[in-house]
């Protein structure tokens, strides 16, 4: 009788350093793997309902302020530093890994309009209600030294907007006009004006640096290239935008918050309509800020909420609020895309995860695998109904769910009745009018 | 005079500063000195002309003094404000003067002045005559607005072709499988080991002479880099290049096929006589050539000659013409008595003679001719010269230090170097062929070698026009490239509004697929997981899309079918199980006794003889199509319209006329298969999980399906599909600041397109 026992080579699995990898011998035979839909279901269905475990994007709260956060700047070469300036005309610095306050200026009397940090990130730009823009240094001064502004250009009327040049010691300023302005001087190297009396905001082109997106109170938008002594182009719409954003990564592509309640992205070639309605908000929005990786955006908005939208999306896909968080009144991505921050009017300034379930910090090979698996399951799951129920489900706060009811009634019933017109009058008399046409009035050359 | 060119280029200045935004500090601050300096200027200027009044008059002045000296007396001084005049009106002389002067310059005046001096052509003058005669008013400018509008318009248009530029880099970041933040990231990979270590230095005698010698040479230090010249030779080698090179393979590929052919079907050819001929030509041939080429190239000549020696000892060590073979033999019983037998065997023996003979050549006096014939190549390389040996030691695969090709003397290397570099464009081609161990490569360069003789013959007899041909392309090809970006540039506004159209047609795309909202708000908070399943299965709250005003009719039609249909989640979610066959292996076999050998579904019959498996099946089956069938409902009420009572029945008549037989249902899909049950029954339970509408980025539900059932996990798939499969679509670093898109991304983008077309 022979007796057949098992033998194995031990090359096969005995690994020569203990800093091999251990071999794992498999068999891919489809037969020994039965059930992969079911069993990648099951574990896409685990890895959405942990998603909404974890999703617990409110990071921290910096408070300091003793009136409300009226705009925040980010630094351009520094990820732990922001700025923040508010409604008595303080300015702070924070530092945003320790989340503390590092220096307190007065910058003005009145409201801090605008702020922006020069490129090279060592000095700031502010902007007030004393129709002042002061120059900063960003290191705090001295022992002894007094806190003064390197230097004051008085404005003949106040100032509602600022940005500064991408590259160039430049930078735009907007009232009741757009001015250019060199940093050297004290007069604006080019001013201009087009039948507006005010400015809420100007922002330059990111990419294409030497054009410039200004919103106006007579509800339009207007562009201009710095290099000509005229604007562009200007759409008005329907209602007023308070904040333009440019796409960082796509030159023609820019993003307005409207008081409609509405953003719009616009191909700035084509104003005509716009190529994006991005709905959702409750009421009124103020300002909206672009992923530095371009793919998303984040808007803060009268009622209480941020919302992030991807770019070629109509809804959002995150709205973020607390109990104690008032009205948003200024967003910023944070520049390596991991955060957003917000100020309002509660004098807070908060610091949000721009993923709610992602797990920060360093993650060693395996976690990052485990990770883009879950993530790639869940994309590929996610038009399954029980899948799609828990990964869209968002608490929102009472006041803000019932709004968005009657909103929904009330654009319903605006549908239904001019269904009806449309229904009871000559064929043709009542065109169609897209939701991307609604909004646009006109297009002014 | 001076101070007013001074004053000129100061305004000058002032013109570019203003005209110019961006100017740059320094720029500004030589401006403010040279505004002071001005200012210092003025003053000397004033105290200048103060003193070229001077001449004007004495009384002039002591007027002017005596003024001011009454005003002095008056208390308070005021202060003289520094104010700047006007003084070109005075000091020049081409310049019109503010003050009038004689009065306006009519144009008439000018052509009188026209006339006289001869320098001015007559067609210029003839020109301002008729401008002269005309009557005609110039149209008045157009408005204010309508002028701005129009700037207003270039300018935009200006803007947005400048912007459109970008479509290349915007459209492939959207059709990109990953993207990579920060965009300029340093490349990933293994980096050569000089960069990384600096610190190393060669220390023994030994690294220090190979290091020498290796950079004498201009040999790389690592094993994989390439020398400078390799380099070079790999940048020059473009894509046109690379092309004709492909071709030229390509074509010396199916040459040799058809040489190997005809060879073959030679070599095919068993006529004797015929071979003979053909080896009597050869030599023939040979011998002619074998005195010159004693002259031309006496390397190639040594080689014949020992060629020749080996047939001859070859010849030696056989018998073939000793006139010992069969032939011989019969032949010499002839020869008595045939002339030409006789002569053959003549022959034969003249042929023994011939390739016996030794031949006078300069090889050492080796006797032995087996010791001979295993030296003969040995000595073959002892008679050659240097030169020829040197490629092959040269060469040493196994050792990398001795890449490449090494001269004996540095220094001559170093002397050549700088013809060799000028040359290197034409000539590293060469090198290649000769350096390279391919055969297609060797093929290549002979091809090469040849053209380019050819080439020299007709650039011979042409005079040069090669040349001139070669450069004639260039500048047709670089002609050819602006065209084509003219050709861009035209094109660039239908582009736009191409693109336009694709961003229109991609909007309303996507437009319907994301009416349906992201996110669903509600009052609940979850907290654990538990809560996740208390979530409310069908999204009640939210309307549901609003029906389309004018939905076609057979949209309609077919809404009811699909809704039956919709996706079965047998389709979609299970794959046809597949039975696993494990074979019950016994560890220990008992191959001596030959009964065990019973096959495997034999002992499971064996094991199973009890179960009657089919007739259960049938069973089962008879019993659901039962189910189905329709059946007779009995609707009969006992005492309705009729006594009613124990033991007492309804009538008959209405016991017929109160049953209902239900309609027949429609046949059974598994009828006619008799080894399956299908149920058609839906099954609601199923349903909650199932997708009822196909989703956006898909076409049809096979599609949909497919991408369903292909596993992503590494139980189904390899590693590295693993890796691919759930390479995510973003990928930032962590801690890293994400500028904005630069110019320099146009520029990869541009280099890209051009390298894939």
């Amino acid at each position: 009788m022979k007796v057949k026992v098992l033998s194995r080579n031990p090359d096969d699995y005995v690994r020569e350093t203990k800093h091999d990898i251990q071999r794992v011998p498999r068999n891919y035979d489809p037969s020994l793997h039965p059930f992969e839909v079911s069993r990648e279901y099951t574990r896409a269905l685990n890895a959405t309902k942990l998603e909404r475990v974890f999703a617990k994007p409110f990071l921290a709260s910096l408070d300091g302020h003793r009136d409300g956060v009226n705009c925040l700047a980010k630094h351009p070469r520094s990820l732990s530093t922001l700025l923040s300036g508010s409604c008595d005309g303080e300015v702070k610095v924070w530092n945003l890994t320790k989340h503390e306050c590092v220096r307190t200026l007065q910058a003005h009397e009145g409201f801090v309009r605008g702020m922006v940090v020069r490129y090279c990130g060592s000095s700031f730009f502010t902007i007030g209600d004393d129709k002042t823009i002061k120059h900063w240094k960003m290191e705090a001064p001295g022992y002894g030294e007094e806190e003064e502004p390197l230097n004051t250009i008085l404005g003949k009327a106040v100032f509602t907007g600022l940005d500064h040049h991408q590259k160039s010691a430049v930078f735009a300023t907007c009232g009741h006009q757009v001015d250019i302005w060199d940093e050297q001087r004290s007069t604006p190297i080019r001013s201009f004006t087009w039948g507006v009396d005010s400015f809420s905001s100007v922002r330059f082109n990111p990419v294409e640096t030497e054009l410039l997106g200004s919103c106006a109170s007579d509800r339009s938008i207007v562009l201009y290239d710095m290099r000509e002594s005229t604007p562009l182009k200007k759409v008005i719409m329907t209602m007023r935008t308070n904040t333009i954003s440019w796409n960082p990564m796509e030159a023609y592509y820019f993003t307005c918050a409207n008081e409609d309640y509405n953003l719009y992205t616009y191909d700035m070639r084509y104003l005509e309509n716009p190529v994006k309605v991005h709905v959702d908000h409750v009421s009124a929005v103020l300002d909206v800020d672009y992923s530095p990786t371009g793919r998303e955006f984040v808007s803060a908005s009268f009622d209480k909420t941020i919302r992030i939208f991807p770019k070629d999306s109509a809804s959002s896909r995150e709205v973020y609020h607390t109990k104690r968080m008032q009205h948003v009144i200024c967003v910023k991505w944070s520049a390596d895309s991991k955060y957003i921050l917000s100020g309002s009017d509660e004098m807070n300034i908060r610091l949000w995860k721009a993923n709610a379930a992602e797990k920060l910090g360093v993650l060693s090979p395996r976690e990052k695998q485990a990770i883009h698996y879950s993530q790639k399951l869940k994309e590929k799951f996610q038009h399954h109904p029980q899948i799609k129920r828990i990964a869209r489900h968002r608490h929102l706060p009472k006041v803000i769910h019932h709004q968005r009811k009657e909103l929904r009634v009330m654009k319903e019933a605006r549908r239904r009745k001019e269904m009806n017109v449309r229904k009871h009058s000559k064929p043709g008399s009542v065109p169609v009018v897209s939701e991307k046409e609604k909004h646009v009035v006109s297009v002014v050359k | 005079m001076a101070k007013v060119s001074k004053k000129n280029s100061h305004k000058k200045k002032l013109m570019v500063s203003c005209g110019d935004p961006a100017i740059s500090e320094g720029d500004q601050q030589l401006l403010y000195e040279d505004e002071e300096e001005e200012q210092g200027g003025m003053d000397r200027a004033e105290e200048e002309t103060m003193s070229s009044e001077e001449d004007e008059g004495e009384d002039e002045r002591k007027r002017q003094k005596l003024l001011e000296g009454i005003r002095s007396l008056g208390g308070k001084r005021k202060k003289a404000l520094g104010e700047r005049s006007e003084a070109a009106g005075q000091m020049s002389e081409f310049s019109v003067n503010p003050d009038g002067g004689p009065g306006k310059v009519q144009l008439s005046d000018l052509i009188g002045s026209l006339e006289k001096t001869p320098a001015v052509p007559a067609k210029s003058k003839k020109q301002l005559k008729n401008l002269q005669r005309s009557k005609k008013t110039i149209e008045s400018p157009l408005s204010k607005q309508e002028t701005e509008r129009i700037q207003r318009d270039m300018a935009f248009q200006k803007a947005a072709s400048e912007v459109s530029r970008w479509d290349g880099v915007i459209t492939q970041n959207q059709r990109a499988e990953q993207l990579l933040f920060p965009l300029n990231r340093d490349p990933a990979g293994p980096r050569p080991v000089e960069r990384l270590v600096v610190g190393w230095k060669a220390r023994t005698p030994l690294e220090q002479e190979i290091f020498a010698l290796l950079s004498a040479n201009k040999q790389p230090l690592i094993d994989p880099i390439l020398t400078p010249a390799e380099e070079a030779s790999v940048k020059a080698m473009s894509l046109e290049e690379a092309k004709i090179r492909r071709a030229e393979l390509q074509k010396a590929r199916a040459l040799q096929s058809y040489y190997e052919a005809k060879a073959r079907r030679e070599r095919k050819i068993k006529s004797k006589k015929y071979h003979k001929v053909q080896n009597k030509a050869k030599r023939k041939e040979f011998l002619k050539h074998f005195e010159e080429m004693v002259q031309m190239d006496p390397a190639v000549a040594l080689q014949e000659l020992n060629k020749m020696e080996l047939a001859r000892m070859q010849e030696r060590m056989t018998l073939k013409h000793q006139n010992s073979s069969k032939w011989a033999k019969s032949k010499a019983i002839m020869a008595k008595y045939d002339e030409e037998a006789r002569k053959a065997m003549q022959q034969q023996l003249e042929m023994n003679k011939e390739l016996t003979q030794r031949l006078i050549t300069p090889l050492n006096d080796d006797d032995d001719e087996e010791e001979e014939k295993e030296e003969a190549a040995a000595d073959e390389a002892d008679m050659l010269p240097d030169f020829v040996n040197d490629a092959v030691d040269g060469r040493d695969a196994s050792n990398p230090w001795m890449k490449g090709k090494l001269s004996a003397e540095p220094a001559q290397q170093q002397l050549s170097d700088a013809l060799t570099e000028a040359a290197q464009a034409s000539v590293s081609e060469e090198e290649e062929c000769q350096a390279g161990e391919t055969e297609e490569e060797a093929l290549l360069g002979e091809f090469n070698s040849r053209r380019k003789l050819h080439q020299a013959q007709e650039s011979d007899a042409a005079g040069g026009v090669l040349p001139e041909e070669v450069t004639e392309d260039r500048a047709a090809a670089v002609e050819s490239e602006a065209s084509d970006s003219d050709d861009s540039c035209l094109l660039e506004s239908p582009s736009i509004s191409r693109g336009r159209e694709n961003v229109l047609k991609e909007t309303k795309a996507t437009d319907h697929s994301e009416r349906s909202a992201l996110l669903e708000e509600r009052l609940m908070r979850i907290r654990t997981v538990e809560d996740l399943e208390l979530l409310p299965h069908e999204p009640s709250d939210e309307p549901s899309q609003p029906p389309t005003t004018k939905a076609p009719p057979s949209e309609e039609k077919h809404l009811g079918k699909r809704k039956k249909k919709g996706i079965e989640l047998k389709e979609v979610l299970t794959k046809e199980t597949k039975l696993i066959k494990v074979p019950f292996t016994p560890t220990v076999t008992d191959s001596e006794d030959p009964e065990a050998k019973i096959d495997q579904r034999g002992l499971i019959k064996e094991a199973f003889a009890g179960d009657d498996v089919i007739s259960d099946f049938l069973k089962d089956k008879r019993r659901k199509e039962d189910e189905g069938k329709s059946k007779v409902i009995d609707l009969t009420l006992p005492g309705w319209g009729d006594w009613g009572g124990v033991g007492l029945k309804p009538p008959k008549r209405k016991r017929r006329r109160f049953r209902v037989k239900s309609a027949p249902p429609p046949p059974r899909k598994d009828q006619h298969l008799p080894s399956v049950i299908i149920s058609e029954k839906r099954n609601t339970s199923v349903s909650l999980h199932q997708v009822h509408s196909l989703p956006f980025p898909f076409e049809n539900h096979a599609q949909f399906e497919s991408c369903i059932r292909s596993p992503l996990g590494r139980a189904w798939n390899t590693e590295r599909t693993v890796k691919k499969v759930t390479k995510p679509r973003v990928v930032t670093q962590l801690g890293a600041i994400i500028d904005p898109m630069a110019e320099e991304e146009l520029l990869k983008n541009n280099k890209k397109v051009v390298a894939s077309s």
